[in-house]
């Protein structure tokens, strides 16, 4: 993996190892035509059967499994739109660019006969290419094809190394200095660094809290990074926590609102990503994240106001409880969800209002940290 | 509109209209009437003496003017088919049996009040022949003639094929339409003192005497329509005919005695008849009736009688003034049926008495060997051995149960099928050819049958089908054309034993759309011809062929043959398409994949050229796949 390191102006060791890795496909294709072969690509099987939990590495893999696409007639398409894809992306790795899904589609459309007809055909053919390339340790970002959306807001004891596109003139970026705003994660953090001493990040749900815990500049007390995910974290979000962790070990403290949505769909994403999308998860997930709170715990602790279960928020916990292997390697977890079952009810963060506006800050959180041992896997 | 009129003798009959039985429940026989419904009741208190006066002989046109739906006469729609097609089939029978190539001629014309065809018609109202009859028959048939106040006409109410176009269904019905028919042939012509009999007798002809393959059959047909002209218009019937270049022509105009059963000519000339043909008769006959084109309508009987007998040609000009042209398809006559005896297999019970009671032979074995048909001396000694019965054994002897051991042994000896030449078959040859006619470019496939036996009839079976071409309907049910004895039936296609035997074919086998119960669905035209000496129809009206296990087996064989060569062309068509459509591709992807490999590994002009060409080798190849 690339190192946190400065702007550049020449090519980097991450997209060489992607221009490689295209080419390397390419020329296997190219080496079997040449024998007057059939030129086959491999992919990784997507489905569920090709997936584990990998226990040591704290997230779903997908297995060994492949299936071959040889090219014959009617794979003639798909095949030459799989190619056509690959060097649109090494194209713009040379030229550093990027493009989102909509416009790589658009740009199909100077493709003749095989342009896409509709954005789903070439979002499958972008999902093939990335679970292709996913084992050169290669993903869709550093393809330069980025998701529409972006990942949530940043501030705190952090400076982003980012650069201008056209000069390629370094920029850093105090997240400090963003007064009542904040930094916005970028759809592709590929390119950025990192410069930090923060203690910890911790990850935040709702855009309430995280502008409690900002305008009270909460992160230069403790010493941390505030990140809001805005609900279930992107694609970007998700990379931006992983890499500023991986790459100064710093841990991830989540703090969500106490309800299976919170846990199951959240916190789980964060932390191990999806089985259907495991191809991508070693580049996505934050293993070393764990849960601060709300727990069920909390609400019993700090005797927080609540609101019943909803039928759909039992029916989400008991289907994680019977499926999930998620919950069947955090025994801990388990039991956190059993309890807040048993209980039938639901808190949110913002619910610590009710002893005051600061108390989150100044008693919550506090009391929380003493302890990082004690929270949630 | 049925007068009513109480015919002696007729108490009360299904034809019967409301309003004449509430007019009888009105009007009790006295001495009946004690009050309560109960007394309505027609009581039998009829006398022997009362009621042998009432009874009386039923001439048979009048059985026919009360039962006309019988003879395809139910509304006006249909009557103006039925009277082109009964001239049709006789000009068709008459030039083949004489040996001449058809040439017929068909023209219907709408007659409107002021010009009044026929001499006749304008004067009394109801022409002279048929006011000759009692006024008590008259009225049974519609006869809304001048002199009568605006009766209510049939109404037009023959979308529906078997809708009974009786006045009751509309109130107000608008004026009934007259048309005129001609229908001339250049056929041998018929002789001056058989005119009148055979357009105006019914039940008089040629062909029912004989197992012979014809369109004909009781000899109804053409009087029948003659019939209804005069009562619906009280116009006669006007022929025309010639029987030798070098004699006069004659012109015939006739009424029918409707109770006597007898033609009365009120016209009978010799005159100049300046046309192309050297022989042959015209017919015409006005009458009340409907113009219509689509399904069942002239036009399409015309089509479908092109479409069967390809050796014809027919010139039709339609009301509305325009002309048709069908030229013949083939120029040979079909092969001339021949008159047979009555096969072994099947003949019931009755008839072997009947035959055995008529027969000049004396002897058992002679009998069998002469008066049936494919009975050789050892056969008829076998026949005779089962039936236990001396084959020198009287003839005139032979008592009843002898009978019914002899004829359940004529069905279980071995017995040779009729001979195939007394049907006359269309043909594969020319069945296709006419197909093609119809529908130009279509995939056609024919099927004749060998000749097979039901109730020692022998008929042979043939089936055509076409696919696509011009003016086929992509994706509505297929139809079905259905040919006795080369005649179109056009009317009650879901009684008739054709279309139960298309039904049950496995179309989806040959690829073809089939829903449950229904017919296929796809450009398709399936066309069946049943040719007998004598063809089983259901009803006289003669519209559908009755379902005899053995017909429905032979339909269904022919068919299927026809479905399976159906099945191995599209199968065919769509290897092909497969291969076009994977040309296609190759055609269409194979440069994205180079351009691709281009962009990615900067290859020359030479390495492109290199990749595109075995590229192209590498998939030709597994097109092959």
């Amino acid at each position: 993996m690339a190192k946190a390191k400065g702007p550049r102006k020449a090519m980097d060791d991450r997209d060489r190892t992607v221009l490689a890795a295209v080419e390397e496909v390419a020329r296997d294709v190219h080496a079997s035509i040449q024998r007057k072969a059939k030129p086959e690509l491999d992919f990784p099987i997507r489905a569920l059967a090709n997936v584990r939990y990998d226990q040591k590495v704290g997230y779903f893999e997908i297995g060994k499994r492949k299936a071959v696409r040889t090219l014959t007639v009617n794979t003639a398409k798909s095949f030459a739109q799989t190619l056509r894809m690959m060097a649109l992306s090494r194209q713009h790795v040379l030229e550093d660019r990027e493009a989102t899904k909509r416009e790589a589609y658009y740009i199909s459309k100077n493709w003749d006969d095989a342009k896409f007809d509709e954005q789903p055909e070439s979002d499958a053919v972008m999902d093939d290419i990335e679970a292709m390339f996913s084992v050169h340790g290669v993903n869709r970002e550093m393809l330069r094809f980025k998701p529409e959306e972006h990942g949530g807001s940043v501030a705190g004891a952090l400076t982003i190394l980012d650069r201008r596109r056209n000069t390629g003139e370094p920029l850093r970026i105090d997240c400090t200095n963003f007064g009542s705003g904040a930094y916005t994660v970028p759809s592709n953090v590929e390119h950025l660094g990192f410069e930090t001493k923060a203690r910890f990040i911790l990850v935040i749900e709702t855009g309430g809290t995280f502008d409690r815990l900002n305008t009270g500049e909460y992160w230069r007390t403790a010493n941390c990074i505030l990140v809001e995910m805005g609900g279930v974290p992107t694609r970007a979000c998700r990379r931006f926590i992983r890499r500023l962790s991986d790459e100064h070990r710093i841990p991830v403290y989540a703090f969500t609102d106490c309800d299976p949505y919170g846990f199951a769909n959240i916190y789980r994403t964060l932390k191990v990503g999806s089985g259907n999308a495991a191809h991508i998860n070693r580049f996505f997930c934050v293993p070393k994240a764990s849960f601060l709170g709300v727990s069920p715990q909390d609400i019993v602790d700090f005797k927080l106001p609540t609101h019943p279960l909803k039928e759909m928020d039992i029916k989400r916990a008991e289907d994680a409880l019977k499926n999930d292997p998620f919950y069947e390697v955090h025994p801990k977890w388990k039991m956190a969800v059993e309890h807040l079952l048993k209980m039938g009810v639901r808190a949110e963060q913002q619910a610590f209002a009710k002893f005051g506006l600061d108390f989150v800050m100044e008693e919550y959180l506090p009391a929380k940290l003493k302890n990082p041992g004690k929270f949630l896997p | 509109m049925r007068l009513l009129l109480p015919v002696p003798g007729e108490r009360y009959h299904p034809g019967m209209t409301a309003k004449k039985r509430k007019a009888e429940e009105e009007t009790p026989p006295p001495g009946a009437a004690k009050g309560g419904a109960r007394a309505r009741k027609p009581a039998a208190r009829v006398t022997a003496e009362e009621m042998a006066g009432r009874q009386r002989e039923i001439s048979v046109s009048e059985f026919f003017t009360k039962n006309r739906h019988l003879l395809g006469f139910d509304n006006p729609r249909k009557a103006l088919l039925t009277t082109v097609k009964e001239a049709v089939d006789n000009a068709l029978d008459a030039c083949e049996e004489a040996g001449i190539l058809p040439v017929v001629e068909v023209e219907i014309r709408r007659v409107t009040e002021r010009n009044g065809n026929g001499a006749a018609g304008n004067g009394s109202p109801n022409g002279g022949g048929a006011a000759a009859a009692p006024a008590g028959d008259m009225p049974l048939f519609a006869a809304p003639a001048a002199a009568a106040p605006p009766a209510p006409a049939p109404a037009p109410a023959d979308e529906d094929e078997d809708a009974d176009a009786g006045p009751k269904r509309r109130g107000a019905a608008a004026a009934p339409e007259r048309y005129l028919v001609s229908v001339g042939d250049n056929g041998p012509g018929i002789v001056r003192e058989q005119v009148g009999k055979i357009f105006g007798k019914l039940l008089y002809g040629s062909k029912f005497h004989r197992l012979r393959q014809s369109r004909g059959q009781q000899g109804i047909g053409i009087s029948a329509a003659g019939m209804y002209g005069q009562l619906t218009t009280g116009k006669p019937v006007r022929i025309w005919s010639r029987t030798s270049r070098k004699k006069p022509a004659h012109f015939i105009e006739m009424h029918m005695d409707l109770r006597k059963n007898t033609p009365e000519i009120t016209k009978d000339e010799e005159i100049p008849w300046d046309r192309e043909h050297d022989t042959g008769t015209r017919v015409e006959i006005e009458l009340e009736a409907k113009y219509q084109k689509g399904a069942r309508s002239v036009d399409d009987y015309l089509r479908q009688t092109a479409l069967a007998n390809p050796h014809v040609t027919i010139r039709y000009r339609d009301p509305e003034g325009t002309e048709t042209l069908i030229e013949r398809a083939v120029k040979d006559l079909p092969e001339a049926p021949r008159e047979i005896q009555p096969h072994p297999y099947g003949v019931e019970l009755g008839m072997l008495i009947q035959m055995m009671k008529g027969t000049t032979h004396r002897k058992l074995k002679a009998f069998l060997q002469h008066e049936f048909s494919r009975v050789s001396g050892p056969t008829a000694v076998e026949i005779c051995r089962r039936a236990g019965l001396a084959p020198e054994a009287w003839v005139a002897r032979i008592a009843r149960e002898e009978a019914d051991n002899l004829h359940r042994s004529l069905s279980e000896v071995r017995i040779m099928n009729p001979p195939t030449d007394c049907v006359s078959p269309i043909g594969e040859g020319a069945v296709e050819k006419a197909l093609l006619r119809e529908r130009p470019g279509a995939f056609v496939h024919a099927v004749t049958r060998p000749p097979s036996v039901y109730r020692g009839n022998p008929f042979v079976v043939e089936a055509g089908i076409a696919w696509g071409g011009e003016g086929a309907p992509a994706d509505e049910l297929a139809s079905v054309f259905r040919f006795a004895n080369r005649v179109p039936l056009l009317y009650q296609q879901s009684a008739c034993a054709v279309s139960k035997a298309v039904l049950s074919c496995p179309w989806r086998n040959y690829g073809v759309d089939q829903s449950r119960g229904a017919l296929p669905t796809g450009p398709l035209l399936v066309f069946v011809h049943l040719a007998s000496v004598w063809v089983p129809f259901t009803s006289e009206s003669k519209e559908a062929i009755a379902h005899y296990p053995e017909i429905l087996k032979e339909i269904r064989l022919a068919v299927m043959e026809c479905g399976r060569n159906l099945g191995q062309h599209l199968s065919r068509q769509r290897r092909l398409a497969d291969a076009q459509k994977k040309k296609d591709y190759i055609a269409a992807y194979l440069p994205h994949i180079v351009i691709a490999l281009k962009e990615i590994l900067t290859l020359d002009e030479k390495a492109e050229k290199a990749a595109t060409r075995n590229l192209t080798e590498v998939l030709e190849k597994s097109r092959a796949l």
